[in-house]
């Protein structure tokens, strides 16, 4: 069977919002009305800007404290990895590597995933470009699954408020590393997986 | 040339890389792929207006339980507080950090809210045999909320805290986590991308 055409080369383009197939001169979808674009605007720039942004705000968001506990007048705060690491000494090794998977190794993975397919479409590589698309795909469905963190630190927050005995505060790392989540997003949203496929056509993108 | 094919045959565009397929016609639970780069590019609708509305006004239910309801309690040398989802979202609503409360109400609150009303409002509509006033910025917005919304991710959250805490102190489920339990299990079936399928249904758009 031979490969399917491209939408460009029919004079296609595909409405982002509501997947109806609408002609290349137009530019607002007829059935749902949002602007039309046949590539995402300024994917590479954008996506570059967000993912240098959560990089950056990845290091205090490991470094800064995410959380202050205080236990009969002991006070201490703890940092996401000392946070995994007092799981693991307390026998709980299960929620240890899930939150060590929720909190440093997907956020590593989209760091990575997205520097990789960044910098391949940009020297048009034609290598494993199958293998690219569900790389983008799969950093698509596991993005968010890093808020885990963010939502245990918000619950136990509001449990533990007992004041003389014990209390938990949330520390300023908390923010970065929930804006390091947000942008990540962002970021993997405004790539266009359709570029790593525009590798394959000789004419302009 | 273009502009008949657009009109005429049902065509479908894959979103991940651009190829053109002629619209497969799909049995409920069946999935087409796209050959060139494998992503979905089409799956027979699983639920009817009818029954996407039913599970709406479940929804809508269940969210008003979860949200009056406390997640969880906890009780220690005799103290003993609970927690609702606002009352979570409020912890995290302190000087500086403000802003991620907002990102926090946004995903476990505002947006799955947003969510079902949206959705009973085109569904209520659609049921009648008439396109919603604002039809088309309701099925936009819906579109753009459905990634914020992480519910899953909250259940899994609460999973951890309650086992984070079972070591110091009794912790106790409340009634809002069956209700959240269930909500996430409503919103993964209403949010998904059925309800596109009223843009067909009411023929909107259509010259």
């Amino acid at each position: 069977m031979s490969a399917p055409p491209y939408a460009g080369e029919l004079g296609l383009q595909l409405c982002h919002t509501c997947d109806k197939v609408c002609l290349l001169d137009t530019h607002e979808c007829p059935r749902c009305w949002s602007v039309l674009h046949p590539r995402k605007p300024n994917s590479l720039v954008r996506t570059w800007a967000l993912l240098i942004g959560a990089l950056i705000l990845y290091l205090p968001a490991n470094l800064l404290p995410v959380m202050y506990t205080d236990m009969l007048g002991n006070g201490s705060e703890s940092t996401i990895l000392s946070g995994v690491i007092e799981f693991w000494r307390g026998g709980s090794w299960d929620i240890a590597v899930l939150i060590f998977i929720a909190s440093v190794v997907v956020p590593c993975i989209k760091f990575f995933v997205l520097g990789l397919l960044l910098v391949t479409v940009q020297r048009r590589s034609r290598w494993a470009m199958p293998e690219r698309s569900r790389l983008y795909r799969f950093i698509e469905i596991i993005g968010y699954w890093s808020m885990l963190d963010v939502l245990v630190v918000a619950l136990v927050a509001a449990l533990v408020q007992f004041r003389a005995l014990s209390t938990i505060e949330p520390r300023l790392g908390i923010l970065f590393f929930g804006l390091v989540v947000v942008l990540t997003m962002m970021a993997a949203m405004s790539f266009d997986p359709r570029l790593i496929w525009d590798a394959e056509k000789n004419d302009v993108r | 040339m273009a502009e008949a094919e657009a009109s005429r045959a049902p065509l479908v565009i894959c979103e991940h890389c651009d190829s053109v397929y002629q619209r497969p016609v799909l049995a409920r639970k069946q999935t087409a792929h796209c050959q060139r780069c494998g992503a979905l590019l089409a799956r027979g609708r699983r639920l009817s207006t009818d029954q996407l509305l039913a599970l709406t006004m479940a929804a809508a239910i269940v969210f008003l339980f979860a949200n009056t309801f406390p997640i969880m309690g906890i009780s220690m040398q005799g103290l003993s507080n609970e927690a609702t989802l606002w009352q979570t979202v409020e912890a995290l609503a302190q000087g500086r950090i403000t802003l991620i409360a907002l990102v926090t109400g946004l995903s476990i609150i505002f947006a799955p809210a947003l969510q079902i009303i949206l959705l009973a409002w085109v569904l209520v509509h659609a049921r009648a045999g008439r396109v919603a006033p604002g039809f088309r910025a309701c099925m936009r917005a819906l579109e753009h909320l459905r990634p914020w919304s992480m519910l899953e991710v909250c259940l899994l959250g609460i999973l951890v805290a309650i086992i984070k805490l079972a070591g110091m102190l009794e912790v106790h489920p409340g009634i809002g986590l069956w209700a959240m339990s269930m909500l996430t299990v409503l919103i993964i079936l209403i949010g998904g991308r059925d309800v596109r399928g009223l843009w067909d249904e009411l023929g909107v758009g259509r010259p």
